[in-house]
């Protein structure tokens, strides 16, 4: 029976990745997972998920921007969410965390690339794709933007992660030992807008959640272990990302709906497990 | 190296210092000398200024005048010699993490590079567990601690480097008396057994009762520090407070009262604003036998 099923599986796994979009896709959706696996972890541990979603809307303006004035929409992006959470963080870490303040900066990007799309003509495709993510367009030049994206992020991430933990578990404490919380707060939230950028390439502005936060949370439901808990988080992410591909391919549907899906399913199932 | 009084090393010395916050004077000429391997009780109303002296002594807030030396040279961020116990910690409480990985976390915090600790970081988080006995207890995660266990932990990751002075701001709030007097017992013990200096800042006088050595007393921008029987007195505690203050000791506990209500339980009772909704029960609780106990 199981020999069975793997002999079916084993081919159109093959002719699945016969095609270069398929190719692509995955590449993509592995380096984004691995990244906001683990950029999630911290996200999460800090009580900043909302930071991270409002940071995420004003990827959207960035990028409904830099197609208006002939740019790659990646690249404005980048820029918006980056300015966006260097500002949040040089705010101070108390007001970063204040959901009104985030709640206005979210509806006002939202507001703007709306008026951005509408000086744009190709308006639904374009908003569909920014929005809810489009990874079987990504060529294999944004397969290499994004890696190199996602290797800074990573590497600055394991180069802040001691003092970034130690502020995030005991700002008085970390400050009296002389870290600066105010670097670590707009740092990691740099980190955090790079990453946001680069799921947004994946799911959609609307749906970065679903990578960032989603696997970050089951992580700590099931270990109480940094370490231990940030591979989980890149693991999860990356399963889920590349059983959503998978499962878009076989059923037509959208893969964000199934990453959403599938991220939604592993935190509850965590819940449940780590009780 | 200073001294005071007989030959012993000077823990905390403040000459002469005047601490601001915005436009309030907390400290207006403060002059005060702590000796080495002193239990020191740092009291005074809600806002009279324990934390913000804390943070002076921790080089976090620089005085307007005056001069701040901690064991032997000026206050400055960063010195390993000095533990610190912040008094807010709400948020520990929701985290999964495990307490030994919540204490592992300060391990060479200011350094960069990745938190994973060596052989010589996961013997000195043990060490720490094993000293205030939360080995065990330290294998959950702080979401599923009491707050008794929770101040354990936070105990133990103050001792991470072995520091020779200790500030622990407010340990005791939200524990009921039962919790309140373990934390006491346990911080004198470790104390004289490490023969370490502690602030304990509480707003309560009677749980530190049996354990301080003196007491600083803070209040409308002065401080007095000495003996329980010195400084806990009608005249002084008066001009602490701006208020005629009347002592009463009753059953082996002081009574620090203002007309017919005790000030200490009041500040108490305020703070319940700072605090979790449901730690106000314990509060009430704490009210509540302690009333029957007069
Ligand atoms: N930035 C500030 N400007 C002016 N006053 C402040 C500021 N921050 C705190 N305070 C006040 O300083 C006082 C001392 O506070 P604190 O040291 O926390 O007292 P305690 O720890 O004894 O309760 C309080 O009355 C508080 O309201
Ligand atoms: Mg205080």
């Amino acid at each position: 029976m199981r020999t069975m099923a793997i002999r079916t599986i084993i081919p159109t796994v093959n002719t699945m990745l016969a095609y270069d979009f398929m190719r692509n896709a995955f590449a993509a959706a592995g380096v984004v997972a691995l990244v906001a696996g683990a950029v999630g972890y911290f996200l999460v541990l800090r009580g900043q998920s909302f930071a991270g979603h409002a940071l995420a809307h004003l990827g959207f303006t960035g990028a409904t921007g830099a197609v208006l004035l002939g740019i790659a929409p990646l690249w404005g992006l980048v820029l918006l969410t980056l300015a966006g959470g260097i500002g949040m963080g040089l705010l101070g870490e108390r007001l970063a965390q204040r959901d009104v303040a985030i709640g206005l900066v979210l509806a006002l990007s939202l507001g703007f690339g709306l008026l951005f799309l509408h000086f744009y003509t190709a308006f639904a495709t374009q908003a569909s794709a920014l929005l809810f993510g489009n990874i079987l367009a990504v060529d294999i030049g944004t397969v290499w933007t994004l890696a190199a994206l996602g290797a800074l992020c990573l590497g600055t991430l394991a180069l802040i992660a001691r003092p970034l933990l130690f502020a995030s578990l005991q700002p008085e404490l970390a400050e009296a030992k002389g870290v600066s919380l105010r670097f670590y707060a707009v740092a990691f939230l740099a980190i955090v807008a790079l990453a946001t950028a680069e799921c947004a390439q994946i799911v959609g502005v609307l749906l970065v959640f679903t990578l960032m936060v989603g696997p970050a949370a089951a992580a700590q439901r099931l270990t109480g272990a940094v370490g231990r808990g940030v591979l989980l988080a890149m693991a999860l992410a990356l399963a889920e990302a590349w059983l959503g591909i998978t499962l878009a391919y076989y059923t037509d549907w959208p893969s964000s709906f199934w990453i959403a899906a599938l991220s939604a399913s592993a935190y509850l199932l965590a819940v449940a497990i780590g009780r | 190296m200073p001294c005071h009084g007989s030959n012993r090393v000077t823990s905390i010395a403040l000459q002469g210092v005047r601490l601001k916050l915005g436009t309030r004077v907390i400290l207006a000429d403060a002059s005060l000398a702590i000796g080495e391997a002193e239990f020191i009780g740092v009291l005074g109303a809600n806002g009279a200024g324990k934390t913000t002296l804390m943070r002076a002594i921790l080089g976090l807030l620089r005085p307007e005048r005056g001069r701040i030396e901690v064991l032997g040279s000026p206050a400055a961020r960063g010195n390993p010699a000095v533990g610190y116990m912040p008094q807010s910690r709400a948020a520990i409480g929701a985290l999964r993490l495990t307490g030994w990985e919540f204490v592992a976390g300060v391990l060479d915090g200011h350094r960069l590079g990745l938190p994973i600790a060596g052989r010589a970081g996961r013997a000195e988080v043990d060490r720490v567990l094993d000293l205030v006995g939360a080995r065990a207890l330290a294998r959950r995660p702080l979401a599923e601690t009491s707050g008794g266990e929770r101040q354990r932990l936070l105990l133990a990751q103050t001792l991470i480097g072995r520091p020779r002075l200790l500030l622990l701001d407010e340990p005791l709030i939200s524990l009921d008396p039962h919790h309140q007097a373990s934390v006491v017992a346990l911080v004198r013990a470790l104390q004289r057994e490490l023969r370490i200096t502690v602030l304990f800042s509480a707003h309560e006088l009677n749980p530190l009762l049996g354990a301080l050595d003196r007491v600083l007393y803070l209040g409308r921008g002065e401080a007095a520090l000495g003996s329980v029987e010195a400084v806990i007195t009608a005249p002084v505690l008066s001009r602490l407070y701006g208020a005629e203050i009347e002592v009463v000791r009753l059953g082996g506990r002081i009574f620090v009262m203002s007309g017919s209500h005790d000030v200490e339980r009041d500040a108490h009772q305020h703070d319940q604003h700072d605090t979790h909704a449901h730690d106000g029960h314990t509060h009430d609780h704490t009210h509540g036998e302690h009333d029957a106990g007069v």
